[in-house]
């Protein structure tokens, strides 16, 4: 799924990569424990979190992800858009909430390819 | 290949900055050209490391080697040592403060996740005067 589509579908507002939006995710994961997504990760390209701190961009730059939305409409500071945009990762907002919006991807094909699963 | 031998200090204090050795690392590795879920794995092993470092010691030290087969990474802090390293092995044990929870860790995941990632994994420790985690990843030949 690419990323424009992803930010239509959660009505989301792009911070950061406008002209990186044709960048295509297999697989997303969601969580507020950066060490949870440190352990479960497989090829997720697309981090959702309700967590606001350089830490989530650091853990999305060890994963090689691609891009990342804070839910509940959170919008990080400069520092933290500037840290992903030195790593070249997409950050977006969506006033969705975090149930809501990995459900909203789900249905339209955006798997979590998380070891164990299928 | 000779080995490539690597030292990237790790300061102490600042668990929001905490990050910046593994991220230099990972740079290293990708120009050197390796394999992504082996510089995936170091990563993350490295990282994790790190936070601890931040967390649990005033900062360290990681010492990286790279060889064509594999890459050891070890790393060393003088904190307070692990009391119970068994205890501490296990998924979700975590003697971490608030800040570091409020920052996404401190739900003990660390080392798990360290060795989940690692082919192998050392953890040396003494109280009062430190601890020194190497953990191996081969590299697929």
């Amino acid at each position: 799924m690419r990323l424009s589509e992803i930010k239509r579908i959660l009505n989301a507002e792009v911070l950061w990569g406008e002209d990186r939006l044709d960048r295509e995710v297999i697989s997303a994961c969601g969580s507020d424990f950066m060490s949870d997504v440190l352990a479960f990760v497989k090829n997720q390209a697309l981090l959702l979190t309700g967590l606001v701190n350089p830490q989530v961009v650091r853990t999305a730059d060890m994963l090689e992800m691609k891009c990342i939305i804070f839910v509940r409409g959170k919008v990080p500071g400069q520092s933290i858009v500037d840290l992903a945009r030195e790593r070249d990762i997409v950050v977006m907002t969506s006033p969705k909430r975090m149930y809501e919006a990995c459900g909203l991807l789900y249905y339209n094909g955006l798997r979590g390819n998380c070891d164990g699963d299928d | 290949m000779e080995t490539i031998k690597l030292v990237y200090p790790v300061e102490g204090g600042d668990l929001i900055e905490a990050g910046e050795a593994s991220s230099k690392m990972k740079l290293t590795l990708k120009k050197l050209g390796l394999p992504q879920d082996i510089i995936r794995r170091a990563s993350i092993c490295m990282y994790e490391g790190e936070i601890n470092m931040v967390i649990h010691a005033d900062g360290g030290e990681a010492q990286v080697e790279v060889d064509t087969d594999q890459i050891i990474i070890r790393m060393r802090d003088t904190g307070p040592g692990i009391p119970d390293v068994a205890q501490a092995m296990q998924e979700g044990f975590s003697t971490a403060g608030q800040t570091a929870r409020e920052l996404g860790f401190g739900a003990g995941m660390g080392l798990p996740n360290i060795k989940r990632y690692s082919d192998e994994m050392k953890i040396e420790t003494e109280l009062g005067k430190g601890t020194t985690v190497t953990v191996r990843i081969k590299i697929p030949q």
